[in-house]
């Protein structure tokens, strides 16, 4: 293992860390402080969502790392690695074949299991950080659950726009108490959410927050009766494998305008190919 | 307190260091009264007004607040929680500059209709038209439903700022000098609508003043501090006309006429 | 039946201001009226008439005595009465015209007026004031108008409107036609004669001996107490 310790944190912040994980599951969706380390990459490349995991990960588990759905990125792969020579546990890109998985921004297309954990990479975790510029006050809010605030932020999209704005990082009521930051996922991923047999668990390493979503938990994305919550995707097949619901990225390929939208969820892709079925772009 | 008192204060005592703020100050208010609490800078006025409404405590006395179902609790020694919802709901405090009370970066019907929801009001189309009405209310054109905040006039500001305040219909509304700030002619429109609404309404109104002629106007009662304590309460207009304390005649003979 | 009376009623005003300075007015008043009469105050400038009815209405303060008002069948004594009590008083049983109009920014004239009559539709109530306004000689065209602007005397007919659309079973006059030519004083007069008959108690302080004569049905001398300078 080159020197390090299993999965790189000694010992103590480890249990550190499962002591706010623990509070985390108690309380979901709300945001516990924890100590969080210096990490051998800078803030804003996942190091709360490593060191949830590293504090989770067990000798015998299987490890799966994507990056906006893909797990052949720099940073999944860079991540991926580091887990591999740290604590030297098996790694896969198949969803259904790990037992933890790390993502940034978004969750995977195949449906989890009671004996998986996935773990989210999370910038900001204060869902009222852009409307209301004073801490305490929204800690305030978060204690009294007085979410007033929020609900005025998407009357006002609602007004200017006819619907609510918000595309990524939709936020989310957690348990029926705590108003909650999913991170940035598509807001096509939040109804998978709620009720998940996998733990969630959420790290943020440069605001040093873990919160969680325990298996089972009703998580609901705010709305209006009037206007309710719609999973929105881009109104296309994915061009290699031909899914009608799975989450599409936009690829430009070529300077005419040409585009092509594919599966964001690789593993989701690749299998389905797999399994017999294409798409327009490789049938043509 | 007794059984009709909407709000009752005893002995209020509040220093700040050596100076006296509030001395054995007692009050009560009764439901639809308005009740004008006068006096010049340093009489305490302001503090009572923020003693009465929980927002400072006292050092010693008691606030007591008698809801809608009869039931009375100290203001002082209830939970933080229940007395921010009694201000979202019961309660509502109008200030003297409107900027305090409302988001400038939040459209006027948005700002109307935050405290519905916060009650758990989750229709957009009732929480709207609620809003129109209550702009209506205060003279808003509706078609301003959906500007900022930052593009109306002071006077606007205030309007807007009450329809705020009054659309979870309030028992009771705490105004710190409603009037300060506009001009002449802002003033007169918005006293004339702080009349009609409250006697419309049935608001029970403490109103805190400098102002003779707004007391006047507005309030049943009225009374007159100097430095921490109360001097002279009474009728407004025989308290105003027939003034007995010596502070008060200084007060009633110093206003202009114009 | 009284409608109201004063026993022993004494009124003192001390000046701070002035030193001091301690002015008696009223001292020992016993005075009294009944419904369907009108009463009218004599005495010279400076008496205390309009002393006497500005404190039987509870807008100055007794020094002493008592000032009974028959209120809904029962007597409250103004003087110890609490402020609550005596703005319920006013609301429905006392009424006072005064000289001048305090005027309301922005009200019209016939909101001013409409405001005070109790039991009636808003509706009804405006249509109440512009028919008293009009008989009043003030025309249709100047109802929707807010009063600052007019002329003494057609502020006093609003007042007088204002103190005669309600139903008060008493009604205390300030000198009702000071600023009326004598077309609008007859008018007046007529009022204050229907009301009468209609089983009001009338308190007045009337200037015009004409007026006096032709509405009061006995005096009540309110005499000087300081001797004048």
């Amino acid at each position: 293992m080159n020197g390090y310790n299993f999965a790189y944190l000694d010992e103590q912040t480890k249990r550190m860390i499962r002591r706010a994980i623990l509070k985390a599951v108690a309380i979901p969706g709300h945001q516990v402080p924890f100590g969080s380390r210096e990490m051998p990459l800078p803030y804003g490349w996942g190091t709360g969502g490593i060191q949830v995991t590293a504090s989770v990960l067990g000798a015998n588990d299987t490890l799966k790392v994507i990056d906006q759905g893909a797990d052949d990125t720099t940073n999944a792969v860079s991540i991926r690695r580091f887990f591999a020579r740290t604590a030297g546990v098996a790694t896969t890109t198949h969803t259904a074949e790990a037992t933890v998985i790390q993502t940034r921004h978004r969750i995977p297309e195949h449906p989890l299991r009671e004996d998986q954990i996935l773990v989210y990479q999370v910038p900001q975790p204060e869902p009222l950080f852009k409307l209301e510029p004073s801490r305490a006050e929204a800690r305030r809010m978060h204690g009294l659950a007085e979410y007033g605030l929020m609900h005025v932020k998407l009357y006002e999209d609602i007004t200017r726009y006819g619907h609510v704005s918000i595309s990524y990082d939709y936020p989310v009521m957690v348990g029926g108490r705590y108003l909650m930051s999913p991170s940035p996922i598509p807001a096509f991923d939040n109804p998978k959410m709620h009720m998940m047999p996998a733990l969630q668990l959420f790290g943020a390493g440069r605001e040093k927050r873990i919160y969680a979503i325990p298996p089972y938990t009703r998580v609901e994305s705010l709305d209006f009766e009037d206007h309710p919550f719609r999973a929105t995707r881009a109104p296309h097949a994915c061009g290699l494998c031909g899914a009608e619901d799975s989450y599409l990225d936009e690829v430009v390929t070529d300077d005419k305008g040409g585009r092509l939208f594919v599966c964001s969820d690789t593993d989701h892709c690749e299998t389905r190919r797999a399994d017999g079925h294409t798409g327009t772009e490789l049938a043509a | 307190m007794t059984d009709e008192t909407l709000l009752s204060a005893r002995n209020l005592n509040l220093h700040f260091g050596a100076v006296p703020a509030l001395v054995n100050v007692n009050a009560d208010l009764w439901p639809g009264e308005v009740l004008a609490i006068v006096g010049e800078s340093g009489s305490g006025k302001t503090t009572l007004l923020n003693v009465l409404s929980g927002r400072m405590a006292p050092q010693s006395g008691t606030v007591w607040y008698r809801d809608s179902e009869g039931v009375q609790s100290d203001v002082h020694a209830m939970s933080a929680p229940s007395l921010r919802a009694l201000h979202r709901s019961d309660w509502g405090f109008v200030h003297q500059n409107p900027r305090d009370n409302l988001r400038m970066g939040v459209s006027a019907g948005g700002n109307v209709g935050e405290r519905l929801m916060a009650q758990g009001s989750r229709h957009y189309g009732s929480i709207r038209e609620e809003a129109i009405r209550w702009l209506a209310q205060v003279e808003i054109d509706e078609a301003r439903v959906d500007d900022l905040p930052r593009t109306f006039s002071g006077g606007m500001l205030q309007r807007l700022q009450i329809a705020r305040t009054l659309v979870t219909h309030p028992r009771l509304v705490f105004m710190d000098e409603p009037t300060g700030g506009l001009d002449v002619s802002v003033q007169a429109r918005l006293l004339d609508l702080i009349r009609t609404l409250v006697r419309r309404l049935g608001i029970a109104v403490v109103l805190v003043t400098h102002d003779l002629a707004v007391a006047r106007l507005l309030a049943h009662r009225v009374m007159v501090m100097q430095r921490g304590v109360v001097v002279e309460t009474g009728l407004t207009d025989q308290v105003l006309d027939d003034p007995q304390h010596p502070y008060t005649q200084l007060l009633v003979s110093s206003v202009l006429a114009a | 039946m009284i409608m109201l009376e004063t026993e022993n009623l004494s009124k003192t005003f001390l000046l701070h201001l002035q030193g001091g300075v301690r002015i008696d007015v009223l001292s020992g008043v016993d005075f009294h009226v009944s419904a369907g009469e009108c009463v009218a105050l004599t005495g010279p400038s400076g008496a205390g008439k309009t002393t006497l009815l500005r404190s039987l209405y509870g807008n100055y303060r007794a020094a002493g005595g008592a000032i009974r008002v028959r209120h809904e069948g029962r007597m409250v004594d103004i003087v110890t009465a609490s402020p609550r009590l005596v703005v319920e008083v006013r609301d429905r049983t006392l009424g006072y015209v005064s000289q001048f109009l305090r005027v309301v920014p922005r009200v019209s004239a016939l909101d001013i007026v409409a405001d005070a009559a109790r039991g009636l539709s808003p509706d009804e109530a405006r249509v109440k004031a512009a028919e008293l306004l009009r008989r009043l000689h003030i025309p249709t065209r100047l109802h929707g108008l807010p009063p600052a602007t007019f002329s003494g005397g057609e502020q006093q007919r609003i007042n007088l409107a204002r103190g005669f659309i309600g139903s008060h079973p008493i009604l205390l006059l300030d000198e009702p036609t000071a600023s009326l030519d004598n077309a609008n004083r007859d008018i007046v007069i007529e009022m204050i004669r229907e009301a009468r008959a209609s089983g009001k108690a009338i308190i007045g302080i009337f200037h015009d001996t004409h007026v006096r004569d032709a509405t009061a049905d006995r005096v009540f001398h309110v005499s000087p107490l300081q001797d004048a300078a």
